[in-house]
């Protein structure tokens, strides 16, 4: 039961990205391009989800279980790190040079697009070298 | 600065933007799980068993809607306009980085802002200063 709810939040995510047109990174790169023409459609995608998200979260904050039983995970880290801010400052060199974040990446590589294909293949080997990073200093420390 | 009334899509975007909610709540409120593509794809591989089912439909679903939206007649129209040096670049940075940071624009812009986490608003603020510094820099100050 919960692979089915999770496979309806993905298709909605990815049916929310196509329809808001985030799928497409040109109209992605007109909300980053603030000195050139700026397309604020971005922060209108930004604003509706996060308009139902407060609601869905302001319910399951109370809730120990979810609707399916399920454990509610939600982070309980609430510290600003250096870590934080430098990954997010180098993921926004990423996404400001292709106009791509990973949810509209995976949905354009669904579309067939091969430059996304390639990006998506990109982003798995940061995703490699960060768990190879990760691994890395855990042998350390155990050291 | 001047807005760009022809590409600017407002009712378009408020109503994806409001579905993209509704997958947010879904996946909280029946899976208990935070709606953060870059977390659900990048803990994928090290994921305890009984952990990786959810995150293979998720992405499963992420994947068909393009598939359903061109066979409803409204293929994704995306528009690339950088060459393959960058685009693999870009994937590079974008992998490694959201996962240093614990996510991305869905995780921390959407889910975490939603929830009121000042890291989350802290992460946001900062890729967003980056992508736009970088996009000035690479369209207006080298004109890439």
């Amino acid at each position: 039961m919960s692979w089915l709810t999770a496979l309806l939040s993905g298709l909605l995510f990815g049916v929310g990205l196509i329809t808001s047109g985030m799928a497409n990174p040109a109209k992605v790169l007109g909300f980053l391009d603030i000195a050139g023409k700026w397309d604020p459609s971005l922060g209108f995608v930004m604003a509706g989800a996060i308009a139902i998200g407060t609601i869905a979260f302001q319910f399951a904050k109370r809730r120990k279980k979810s609707l399916l039983g399920l454990p509610m995970q939600i982070p309980a880290s609430s510290s600003v790190t250096l870590r934080l801010v430098l990954g997010s400052a180098v993921f926004g060199v990423g996404w400001g040079l292709a106009g791509f974040c990973p949810g509209p990446a995976l949905v354009a590589l669904g579309a067939g697009f091969p430059k996304a294909w390639g990006f998506v293949a990109a982003m798995l080997a940061g995703m490699a070298v960060f768990e190879l990073l990760q691994r890395a200093k855990l042998n350390q420390q155990d050291a | 600065m001047s807005v760009d009334i022809a590409s600017f899509t407002p009712g378009l975007s408020l109503a994806g933007g409001l579905v993209i909610g509704v997958a947010t709540a879904v996946l909280v409120l029946f899976n208990g799980r935070i709606a953060g593509i870059s977390g659900i794809l990048g803990g994928l591989p090290g994921s305890p068993r009984g952990d990786a089912g959810w995150r293979v439909a998720f992405l499963a679903g992420l994947l068909v809607a393009p598939v359903l939206a061109s066979l409803l007649g409204k293929p994704v129209a995306a528009d690339i306009q950088v060459g393959w040096r960058e685009i693999l670049v870009a994937g590079f940075l974008v992998g490694i980085g959201t996962r240093f940071a614990s996510g991305c624009t869905s995780g921390h812009g959407v889910c975490g802002i939603s929830r009121g986490s000042v890291r989350s608003l802290v992460a946001t603020a900062t890729f967003m200063a980056s992508g736009v510094l970088t996009v000035f820099v690479y369209r207006h100050l080298l004109g890439g």
